[in-house]
C-alpha cells in the first residue's frame, strides 16, 4: 500500500471517564481514487476515527500519517488538503449559502480569480447556484447536505472526510450526493464516507467495518459478502403465516440469521450447513427455497457471531389481546401545521388489529408528527385520529391506557436506575403490588436486566436503553404499540431481537405501528405506508409497492427502488398539477422540489 | 505559512460574527432594549429616597402650642398628614396600613409647655415592621418638635438657641437623590449582562451546532477564533455604553462630571474583563444553557448584590466585604459613580483601573489557555 494517503497503525483512542476505549488497534490503509466506507452502529467509533484523521483529536496510541504527515504536528501543512464535513455539516444556519462559502474561502485564503471559479465550479457541482441568498438554516437536508459538502471541498483537498452525510436526507438526495462524491473519487481524491446504513457499504470501494470500538474487517465489501456465497436463501411462496415460519427457522442450529422480506422469508445459513427443506418449516405445499445473493449485513452478523434466535420470552409471558373491533387506529384528513409548515399533510390510514403497520421515510418527513397525534402527545391541527375508536381530541387519557408508546429518542429517567424506572412506569400505567412486583421480575428476566438493575441508564450501552425502553412502553399490556424508530442506531443484531419480540408480540394479537428509515426494515410489516413531506405517498404490502415500481431494467427493486421511484412520480405530478393551475414557467418546477 | 494572526481570516470571522448577532433578535433585545428597559426601572421604578410618609396626629389637645406643631408637620414635604380626635381610629388607621405611624398630643401639651416646669411629652407609634420608615418617622418627628420648639422661643422674645446647630451638606450628589447613583450603578449591571451572558452563549452555541469542528478543522489559529469573539461583542458593548449615558445624561437628567474619554477607558476595561469571564464559561461548558447559569450565578449577581451598586458594602459582614473585592463589577460601580458624580477623580479612578485591567488580563488570558485547537 505504498499509494495510500492515510496510514493508520495500531491507532487506540480512550477518553477520560470512560472505561472502555474508543477505539482499539485500528490498522488500514486509505487509498485515494475511491470511496472508503467507515460502517458500523452508533459507538462503533466511527466519528472519534474521522476527528483523528482530521488532527482534531491525538490517539492515545499508535500512529496515524497523511500524506506521510502526522495530522496534529504538520497540522498547518495538512489542512489544506483535508476537507472535513462534520455531521450535522457544520453550517452557520443563520448566513446565507454565499456567505457560509465565502466565510470558508476567506478561511482557507482562497481569493481572486481563483475564488470565482472556484464558487462557480462548486456552485454548479451542486446545483446550489439558484438558492446562494438563502439562508442555510431554511434549505432542506439534502441541499444542506451538499452545502456541507461544497464548504469541505474549498481547498481542494486530497482527502475529504464526510461524517454520517447519509443522516437527515431523503434517499434521492442521498443517491445525488453518491454520484457528486464517486465523481470526487474518479479525480483521484480519497473519500471517506462514515455510515449507521449497512446497504451503503455495498457502494463503496473499501469498507472499515467496526463495532463498539473494534474492526471487524477492513477490504473490499465483495470479499466479504463472497464468504457467504451459498449460504443466503429465500423461502418463497409461503402459504402460512411468514412470522412463525420465520420464529421456526430461527430455533434451527443450523440457521444464523433470518429476515421478513416481504411475503417471503430470508435465512442466512451457517457454513456448511445443508440447505434444508421448506416443508422443516410448515411453510406450505408450495414453499420453495431459492438461493439469493449475500448482503454485506449478513456479513456483519456473521462477524458479530449470529442472530438472536427466534424465540421471543418476552411474548410468551404477555397475556393474549382478545377484542372484536376490527380497525384499531385511524387517521382520517389528520394535519399538523407548525406555522406554515406542514409537518403532517392530510394523511388517512386504518390500521387492523393484529397488525405490523410501518410508516416508512427519510428524517424530517413527519412520520414523529404522525405518531406523537395518533398517540394524543399532539393535537392535531385539522382531521381526526382515532385509538380503539376513541377520539383522542376528545378523550386523550382513555385512550392511552390501551397503547404503550416508545419514543424515537431514550426517553426513560436517565438518573433513575433500571429498576426504579421499571416500578415508575408501571405504576403510572396503574400496576401496583404483586401485579406489579411480579411484571418487573418477569421483564428483568426476559431482558436480562439482573445485573443492571441498580445502574443507571445512562451509563449503559444503547441496545439496553433501547431494551428498557420497550419493557417500560409494554409492563401495562397495551392493545395497541408505537414504536418510533425502534432500532435506529443499534447493532443488527439487537434490531433482530428487537423484531423478534415485535413478531412474537403480533401473534399475541398486539397492534404494532412502527417508524424506521431502515428502508429494508419496513420489509418486516404487513402494511406501509410511504411517508415524503409530510404526506403518504403510497401505501400498500412491501411487495405490493415494490411491484408497482418492477420494471424491465429492474424487475426486482429494493424497498429504497420503489420510494425513490414513487417520490419521483409524486413531484412529476405535484409539477404537473401545478403547471395546470398556474402557467408558471417550467424552469422554476426543480426549484419547488427542493423547497422544504 | 499560518502564521497566529492573519487579518484576511480575523475579518472574515468577525463579519460573520457581525451578521449573526445583526440577525439574532435575541442579541439585539439584549444589547440595546434590555438596557433601556433597566435604566427606565431603575431611573423611575426604584427610588430609595422615601417621600412623602403618611402619618397621623391624634389631637387631644387643641391649644395654641399643639397647633403650632401640627401646622409643623402639615407644611414638610416629607409627610403626608391626617388628623384624628382618637387614639383608636388612629391605631385601627395604623394597623389598616394607612399610615405609617402616628403621633399623640396628649391633652396636657400645651400647659406643660407653658409651665415648663417638666418636659411635655408626647407619644410616638410607629409600625416596626416597616423599620426604615418607622426610624424616619421618629427622626423626622423630633427634629419638627425641636424646629418648633426653637421657633417658639423666638416668637416669644426668649432666645432659647442650642448651642450647636447641624448643617448637613451632601457633597457630589448635592439634592442627595438615590437616583443620581443608582442609575451609573446600573449601567455596571447592564454591561455586565450584554458582556458575560450575551457572549456566554455565543462559543457553545458554535459548540452545540457543530460549526466550531468545521472552525477548527480550517486553517484558524487560536488567537483568531478569540479575537472574533471578542472584537464584535466589545463594539457591542461600548455602543450599548454610550446608548445608557445617553439616555442617563439627556432623558433622566443625572449630571456628567467627569470625561467620556475616561468613561471609554475604564469602561473598555471592564467589558474586556465581561466578555473574557463570558468566554471563560462558554469555552469549559460547551453548553448554552449551562453557560447562561453560571454567567448568572459568576456575574450578574455578584455585580447585583456585591457590586455596592444597591447594598452598601460597608454594611456587610467582613468575610462578604473581602470577597467584594475580588468582583470586577465593585470597581466599575465606584468608577462609574466617580465618573457621573465627581468629575475625573485620579487616585479612585486609577486604582479601579488596575484592577480592570488584572481581570481582564486573567479572564482572556484564562480562555486563551482553555481554547485548544483540538476536541479534548
Amino acid at each position: 500500500m505504498d499509494n495510500a494517503i492515510v496510514c493508520l497503525e495500531s491507532v487506540q483512542k480512550s477518553f477520560k471517564g470512560s472505561s472502555k476505549p474508543a477505539l482499539t488497534g485500528f490498522s488500514a490503509a486509505i487509498l485515494p481514487g475511491c470511496v472508503t466506507g467507515l460502517v458500523g452502529p452508533d459507538g462503533a467509533g466511527k466519528t472519534t476515527l474521522i476527528r483523528l484523521m482530521a488532527g482534531l483529536l491525538a490517539p492515545t496510541a499508535g500512529s496515524i500519517r497523511i500524506q506521510g504527515l502526522d495530522p496534529i504536528a504538520n497540522a498547518s501543512t495538512l489542512r489544506d488538503a483535508i476537507g472535513y464535513m462534520p455531521q450535522k455539516f457544520g453550517l452557520y444556519e443563520d448566513l446565507t449559502v454565499l456567505e457560509n462559502l465565502q466565510l470558508h474561502a476567506d478561511l482557507r485564503g482562497l481569493l481572486g480569480q481563483q475564488r470565482s471559479d472556484t464558487f462557480k465550479r462548486l456552485l454548479d457541482f451542486t446545483d446550489l447556484a439558484r438558492f446562494t441568498s438563502r439562508f442555510a438554516g431554511k434549505l432542506s437536508g439534502g441541499m444542506k447536505q451538499k452545502l456541507g459538502l461544497a464548504c469541505a471541498l474549498l481547498g481542494q483537498p486530497r482527502l475529504l472526510l464526510l461524517d454520517e452525510p447519509g443522516v437527515g436526507v431523503d434517499p434521492i438526495s442521498r443517491r445525488e450526493l453518491w454520484k457528486m462524491v464517486n465523481s470526487l473519487a474518479d479525480q483521484g481524491i480519497a473519500v471517506i464516507w462514515s455510515t449507521a446504513y449497512l446497504d451503503e457499504a455495498e457502494l463503496c470501494q473499501h469498507v472499515l467495518l467496526m463495532n463498539e470500538g473494534q474492526l471487524l474487517f477492513y477490504g473490499r465489501p465483495a470479499e466479504l459478502t463472497c464468504r457467504l456465497q451459498d449460504r443466503a436463501f429465500q423461502i418463497r411462496n409461503i402459504s402460512v403465516n411468514r412470522r412463525k415460519v420465520l420464529a421456526m427457522a430461527l430455533c434451527r442450529p443450523d440457521v444464523m440469521d433470518g429476515v421478513i422480506q416481504g411475503r417471503n422469508v430470508r435465512l442466512l445459513l451457517r457454513p456448511h450447513a445443508t440447505p434444508p427443506n421448506p416443508s422443516e418449516f410448515n411453510a406450505g405445499a408450495n414453499a420453495e427455497l431459492v438461493p439469493v445473493a449475500p448482503r454485506f449485513e449478513d456479513a456483519f452478523i456473521e462477524a458479530l457471531g449470529g442472530g438472536p434466535g427466534g424465540y421471543s420470552e418476552l411474548a410468551q409471558r404477555l397475556q393474549p389481546i382478545i377484542g372484536e373491533n376490527d380497525t384499531v387506529v385511524e387517521a382520517v384528513g389528520l394535519t399538523k401545521l407548525f406555522g406554515d409548515f406542514a409537518a403532517t399533510d392530510h394523511v388517512n390510514f386504518a390500521v387492523k388489529r393484529g397488525e405490523i403497520f410501518g410508516l416508512l421515510g427519510p428524517n424530517g418527513a413527519g412520520k414523529s408528527t404522525t405518531f406523537r397525534m395518533l398517540c394524543g402527545l399532539l393535537k392535531p391541527t385539522s382531521g381526526t385520529a382515532r385509538v380503539l375508536g376513541i377520539d383522542l381530541k376528545t378523550n386523550a387519557s382513555e385512550a392511552r391506557q390501551q397503547l404503550g408508546y416508545m419514543a424515537q429518542k431514550f426517553s426513560l429517567y436517565g438518573n433513575l436506575t433500571v429498576k426504579q424506572n421499571l416500578m415508575f412506569f408501571s405504576g403510572i400505567y396503574g400496576l401496583k403490588g404483586s401485579q406489579q412486583q411480579d411484571m418487573v421480575k418477569s421483564m428483568t428476566e426476559v431482558f436480562n436486566f439482573q445485573a443492571l438493575l441498580g445502574r443507571k441508564p445512562d451509563t449503559l450501552p444503547l441496545g439496553f436503553k433501547q431494551r428498557l425502553a420497550l419493557a417500560c412502553a409494554i409492563m401495562h399490556g397495551p392493545a395497541i404499540l408505537f414504536l418510533d424508530e425502534p432500532t435506529s442506531g443499534v447493532d443488527p443484531v439487537t434490531r433482530r431481537e428487537f423484531w423478534t419480540h415485535i413478531n412474537g408480540m403480533v401473534e399475541k394479537g398486539v397492534t404494532v405501528i412502527v417508524t424506521t428509515h431502515f428502508m429494508d426494515e419496513a420489509e418486516y410489516c404487513d402494511r406501509i405506508a410511504l411517508v415524503f413531506r409530510g404526506k403518504i405517498i403510497a401505501a400498500g404490502t412491501p411487495d405490493q409497492l415494490k411491484a408497482q415500481v418492477a420494471s424491465t431494467a429492474n424487475p426486482d427493486p429494493t424497498m429504497e427502488d420503489a420510494f425513490i421511484t414513487l417520490v419521483q412520480s409524486q413531484s412529476d405530478l405535484d409539477v404537473a398539477k401545478q403547471n395546470q393551475s398556474t402557467p408558471a414557467p417550467s424552469k422554476q418546477a426543480p426549484a419547488n422540489k427542493e423547497t422544504p | 505559512m499560518n502564521r497566529t494572526l492573519c487579518f484576511r481570516r480575523l475579518r472574515a470571522l468577525c463579519h460573520k460574527e457581525t451578521l449573526q448577532i445583526i440577525r439574532d433578535p435575541s442579541s439585539n433585545i439584549i444589547a440595546f432594549v434590555l438596557p433601556v428597559l433597566l435604566l427606565f426601572i431603575f431611573g423611575y421604578g426604584i427610588n430609595l429616597d422615601s417621600s412623602a410618609v403618611r402619618i397621623g396626629v391624634v389631637l387631644e389637645d387643641t391649644s395654641p402650642e399643639a397647633r403650632h406643631l401640627t401646622d409643623n408637620l402639615y407644611g414638610s414635604p416629607y409627610l403626608a398628614v391626617t388628623t384624628g380626635l382618637t387614639r383608636s381610629a388612629m391605631e385601627e388607621a395604623l394597623i389598616a396600613g394607612q399610615v405609617s405611624g402616628f403621633i399623640v398630643i396628649p391633652v396636657d401639651y400645651g400647659a406643660t409647655l407653658k409651665r415648663a416646669s417638666k418636659p411635655a411629652e408626647l407619644l410616638v407609634v410607629t409600625d416596626g415592621s416597616a423599620p426604615n420608615t418607622a426610624s424616619f418617622v421618629q427622626n423626622y418627628l423630633r427634629g419638627a418638635w425641636n424646629e418648633g420648639l426653637i421657633q417658639r422661643t423666638d416668637e416669644q422674645g426668649k432666645p432659647a438657641m442650642p448651642n450647636i446647630t447641624f448643617e448637613s451638606r451632601f457633597w457630589f450628589n448635592a439634592s442627595a437623590e438615590s437616583r443620581n447613583y443608582l442609575i451609573p450603578g446600573s449601567i455596571t449591571i447592564i454591561m455586565t449582562v450584554i458582556g458575560t451572558l450575551l457572549t456566554s452563549l455565543v462559543v457553545a452555541r458554535e459548540w452545540e451546532r457543530g460549526t466550531m469542528e468545521a472552525l477548527l478543522a480550517s486553517p484558524v489559529t487560536r488567537t483568531e477564533l478569540l479575537l472574533s469573539k471578542l472584537l464584535p461583542y466589545y463594539v457591542l458593548g461600548i455602543i450599548s455604553l454610550f446608548l445608557c449615558v445617553a439616555i442617563a445624561v439627556f432623558i433622566l437628567n443625572i449630571p456628567f462630571r467627569g470625561s467620556l474619554l475616561v468613561l471609554w477607558g475604564i469602561g473598555s476595561l471592564f467589558l474586556a474583563s465581561c466578555l473574557g469571564m463570558g468566554l471563560l464559561l462558554s469555552t469549559s461548558l460547551r453548553n448554552q444553557f449551562n453557560a447562561a447559569q453560571a454567567a448568572l450565578n459568576a456575574a450578574f449577581l455578584p455585580a447585583l448584590m456585591l457590586s455596592g451598586f444597591v447594598y452598601e458594602i460597608r454594611s456587610m459582614p467582613a468575610a462578604v466585604q473581602a470577597f467584594t473585592y475580588l468582583v470586577p463589577a465593585r470597581y466599575f460601580v465606584t468608577a462609574m459613580q466617580t465618573i457621573f458624580q465627581a468629575g475625573n477623580v485620579w487616585p479612585v479612578l486609577l486604582n479601579s483601573s488596575l484592577f480592570l485591567l488584572m481581570s481582564s488580563v486573567f479572564f482572556i488570558g484564562m480562555t486563551a489557555l482553555k481554547t485548544r485547537r483540538g476536541l479534548e
